[in-house]
């Protein structure tokens, strides 16, 4: 019996005018243009210097900062509301001013002084500027204090040696970061808007009067909305591994078959949510609304796109009920640091659970009869 | 004219009979905005740190109680030797090892030999990024501390001294939501409008309604202008209640001109709706429109908008192709005028790109609607 | 009388509004039984309680011996049910259609493929068996619902207004095939808004404002309203029901 239900919905899929072009043009869009675009990489700040002082330590700091790869100086203005109007347009992110008798007033035991502005709109880029501009500044400082001390190495000045190591992804590369878990945006849209609006269309159309005075088993019915969409699922996902690891050269540092293990699941953890929602509307458009409204806060309170530690409590506790949340972790934990399968018990044991849960509640949620 | 009312009178009855969409309509949005501008923050802070500490002295002690002290870091675990790190790493439990070398206090002032290892998980490379910067900073500081000290007890010279004052423009809390609001109402309009409109005149194409319509006396322009005006209406209202939201609960100033604000955002809306006019010219049926209208806008709009990622760190042809979605300019304008708080003149640009392109997909979709017709 | 359904004071309600009214009839094997009335009288909500669809508010349903309260599903295996819109698969072929039911009611997969050729030979329909139901017009569109209706072979089909919006030949034509299921031994539930269809039935019953007003052969009820034709009967009834 079921094998005809899957046949139906598959004739169905592919006859549709519009699905199969979805089903192609995303998933390329998401793996081809995507990875370029989602980068919050944070060089090339902007930076207007002001200076007031126009001596020889002026000009060296000008030049230091002019060469970090942070920066990028547009302009050295002569005066404070010059700079203020490019940040106004939008021309420089951050304004340097350097006072006068910088020089001098470094010197004479009088701290010199310095402003930094920094836009924060964009806390992130605010910070980490205003961050890197300290640091210039406090390398400047000590080659300078390093000039004026005579005798340099100095064996009675404490110093710290720091070394700092970046692990996973050492060349900060931010498609790395994005693509496997930009996947799970991809299996979201497609299994999570595709069942959604399926069984509501068919009672918009009346088909599933048919079908209900049939004795299919509830069950029965949801398995065969349920396992088209998985399998698309699947093959969108090999797709886009296939082509990540093409054109990207990005293949995951643990187990592809963990991958594939934890997407069957979650595919059937987006499906139910659904189905679900399909199943308590009464049109289209209020299965749509529903699910976008459920879409757009599972997507942007997952970790995605922003980290989850930065989320003020009440919200952390929300990301252990979306499973998106999990998916997003798992993947890029097996993907980036090879974690195998028995690191991630956490989240499979949750995704398992809401994988039941909602799949059971659907089933539950078709009624055949009112 | 008063056959034009009818219409609009019509299209409103039509919306308020089906209370659960409306509520939908209107609480989607609402609540998506209060969610996402409380919870959503890009900013690093409890960062979990596991210390390895071979030594334990009073130097290790004094840096690790500066790490606990900052609200960016979070001491959640002490290490055996440097090697967990890699297996803790592994599981997710910490984001930053902070890794000192041995006989560290002993070294730090005879040998000069003492040293500290950060590491950082930089799968993000932004969090890790930052996470080191800060660390340094710390590390620094203290470090500062200490040459003051050593200084002041005997070593004098000339040496040069810079205190760099900093200031946060716009933002001094460094406050999240005034990032994500302007991108989320941004992003929250136009999916909703172009999701209303498509299907309203898609819906009434799929029951043969349209046929009706199109069968009186009034022109076809007029029908789909009666269609868009409630729903025109419909999303000034959100629009109200979320400037008021922003303001009152999110606490995101409006720093700018509260009318110009309305315009603009009035522009943005009519960009919306005359999209989803568009798709449902293209469109037969109510799932088509709400597939193209959803699921085809939203990643598009999510990405290249610059609501989450800064369209200057794209590469330039992504810049090129971020010009044809019309949130890109809406949010760069609303971040302008309404956080920022500059004039009306430094958002003309984006005001006349919005309504250049509200006028052509507007003659677009007309274009196309006619055809359709003949 | 052995009788395939059996209902007892069989009522529905929609909070205030009761669509249908504690009604008793049965209906015997092999029987075509006709279910008249104006529209909005309960016909459909009558049927839909019958065929499992609806769960009644009160009151009680045998069909094919099963209770349609508690056994609903079991019912279901034993009927087969054209809805007054047509709710088969436009974007699927016609013998894609009639091969998802048949698949549904569990047939043989041997036994799908000989039958359906079979099928759509007796309705004339084999030459647009690769047709998308969405092409066809609507007389063959009710054709074809109607013999997925008794693919399975059910004990009884509830037809709700088979032949509405159908031109007479092919209203014609559609009697033949009901006749033809009956001679087979299906027993045929009706419903109709052509008196002259009410003729065809062996049994009719009239219902006015979710009662049953009359139940009876057309002979005997034109005798008993005194009436030429079934139209006249009923106005009569109609009009009764108005006044109320």
């Amino acid at each position: 019996m079921l094998q005809y239900l899957i046949q139906k919905e598959f004739r169905q899929i592919f006859r549709n005018a519009f699905i199969p072009k979805i089903l192609v043009v995303l998933p390329l869009m998401v793996i081809l243009v995507f990875p370029w675009a989602a980068n919050q990489e944070i060089t090339h700040i902007r930076v207007n210097i002001v200076d007031g002082d126009h001596s020889p330590y002026s000009r060296r700091l000008t030049d230091k900062i002019a060469a970090s790869p942070y920066f990028e100086l547009i302009a050295v203005s002569s005066t404070h509301d010059e700079a203020t109007a490019m940040m106004e347009d939008g021309q420089v992110d951050l304004i340097l001013e350097i006072e006068p008798d910088f020089e001098k007033h470094g010197v004479t035991q009088n701290p010199a002084a310095l402003h930094i502005a920094a836009n924060a709109v964009n806390i992130m880029k605010g910070g980490l500027g205003a961050n890197y501009m300290g640091q210039i500044i406090r390398n400047f400082m000590e080659e300078i204090q390093a000039e004026t001390v005579p005798g340099q190495t100095n064996p009675g000045l404490p110093v710290i040696r720091i070394t700092s190591q970046n692990r996973f992804n050492p060349h900060g590369d931010y498609k790395i970061f994005m693509i496997p878990a930009l996947l799970v945006m991809l299996l979201t849209i497609i299994c999570g808007f595709l069942p959604t609006l399926n069984i509501v269309s068919e009672k918009e159309k009346g088909t599933i009067e048919q079908i209900n005075v049939t004795p299919v088993k509830k069950t029965m019915f949801i398995l065969g909305k349920l396992i088209p969409n998985w399998m698309m699922g699947l093959v969108i996902m090999s797709v886009y591994l296939g082509l990540a690891a093409l054109v990207y050269g990005l293949v995951p540092a643990g187990n592809i078959l963990a991958v594939y293990g934890f997407a069957v699941l979650y595919i059937l953890v987006v499906s139910g949510i659904g189905l679900i929602i399909s199943n308590y509307s009464s049109t289209t458009q209020q299965a749509m609304f529903t699910m976008f409204f459920f879409m757009i806060i599972m997507i942007l309170l997952s970790g995605l796109f922003t980290p989850i530690a930065s989320m003020p409590a009440w919200a952390q506790t929300m990301t252990l009920f979306n499973p998106l949340r999990y998916f997003a972790e798992i993947m890029r934990m097996i993907y980036l640091k090879g974690s195998s399968i028995w690191e991630l018990g956490g989240p499979f044991f949750a995704l398992t659970i809401m994988a039941c849960v909602f799949n059971i509640w659907a089933i539950l949620a078709y009624r055949k009869s009112q | 004219m008063k056959q034009f009312w009818a219409f609009i009178i019509k299209e409103f009855e039509h919306i308020f009979r089906d209370m659960r969409t409306i509520l939908l309509i209107i609480g989607i949005p609402i609540a998506q905005i209060l969610i996402i501008g409380f919870a959503v923050s890009t900013e690093v802070k409890n960062i979990r740190v596991a210390v390895y500490d071979p030594s334990n002295d009073v130097s290790t002690q004094l840096i690790i109680n500066h790490f606990e002290s900052s609200r960016s870091f979070e001491v959640v675990r002490s290490l055996q030797s440097p090697d967990e790190a890699e297996r803790l790493f592994q599981q997710n439990a910490f984001d930053f090892a902070l890794i000192f070398s041995e006989h560290f206090d002993e070294n730090l002032y005879h040998t000069g030999e003492a040293s500290v290892q950060f590491i950082a998980d930089a799968s993000d490379p932004n969090y890790g990024n930052t996470a080191v910067a800060y660390a340094t900073n710390i590390l620094s500081d203290y470090q500062q501390e200490l040459m003051q000290k050593a200084m002041a007890s005997g070593m004098n010279s000339a040496n040069f001294r810079i205190v760099p004052q900093v200031q946060m423009l716009y933002n001094p809390e460094m406050n999240g939501s005034y990032n994500f609001v302007p991108g989320l109402m941004g992003m929250v309009f136009i999916l909703i409008c172009a999701m209303m409109t498509s299907i309203a005149i898609v819906r009434e194409k799929e029951s043969g309604t349209m046929e009706v319509l199109l069968a009186s006396p009034v022109k076809p322009i007029y029908i789909v202008i009666s269609k868009m005006i409630p729903y025109f209406l419909i999303s000034w209202f959100i629009l109200i209640i979320i400037l008021l939201l922003s303001i009152f609960v999110l606490n995101v100033p409006v720093a700018g001109n509260l009318i110009w604000l309305n315009v603009f955002s009035l522009i943005y809306i009519l960009v919306a709706l005359s999209l989803g006019l568009l798709i449902s010219t293209l469109v037969r049926t109510q799932v088509a429109a709400m597939l193209a209208s959803g699921m085809g806008l939203m990643m598009p709009i999510m990405i290249l908008s610059g609501m989450i990622f800064p369209i200057e760190s794209m590469p330039p042809v992504l810049q090129w192709i971020s010009c044809i979605v019309p949130a890109r300019w809406y949010i760069s304008g609303i971040r302008k005028i309404m956080i920022e708080g500059v004039g009306v003149i430094h958002i003309l640009k984006e005001m006349l790109i919005l309504t250049g392109m509200a006028a052509a997909i507007i003659t677009l979709s007309l274009k196309k609607f006619k055809t359709r017709l003949e | 009388m052995n009788s395939v359904i059996q209902a007892s004071q069989l009522t529905k309600r929609f909070g205030n509004f009761t669509a249908v009214d504690h009604i008793s009839f049965e209906v015997a094997k092999g029987e075509i039984f006709g279910f008249l009335g104006a529209n909005g009288a309960g016909k459909t909500t009558a049927m839909r309680m019958l065929c499992g669809l609806s769960k009644p508010t009160s009151g009680q349903g045998l069909v094919a011996g099963y209770d349609i309260a508690k056994q609903p599903e079991e019912v279901k295996k034993h009927i087969g049910y054209m809805s007054q819109k047509f709710s088969l698969y436009e974007d699927l072929k016609v013998w894609e259609n009639m091969q998802l039911y048949a698949g549904i009611y569990g047939m043989n997969i041997k036994q799908i493929r000989p039958k359906i050729d079979e099928k759509l030979h007796q309705l004339g329909l084999f030459d647009e068996r690769n047709t998308f139901v969405s092409q066809l017009p609507l007389g063959w569109k009710q054709k074809l619902a109607f013999s997925v209706a008794i693919f399975h072979e059910p004990q009884i089909v509830f037809l709700d207004e088979p032949t509405g919006g159908v031109d007479p030949i092919t209203r014609r034509q559609f009697w033949e095939l009901i006749y033809e299921a009956a001679d087979r031994g299906i027993t045929i539930f009706v419903t109709t808004h052509y008196m002259d269809e009410a003729e065809y039935c062996h049994r009719i019953s009239m219902m006015v404002d979710g009662k049953i007003e009359a139940l009876d052969t057309p002979k005997n009820l034109r005798e008993r309203f005194r009436a030429a034709t079934m139209d006249e009967v009923f106005y009569q009834l109609a009009r009764k029901g108005r006044e109320n």
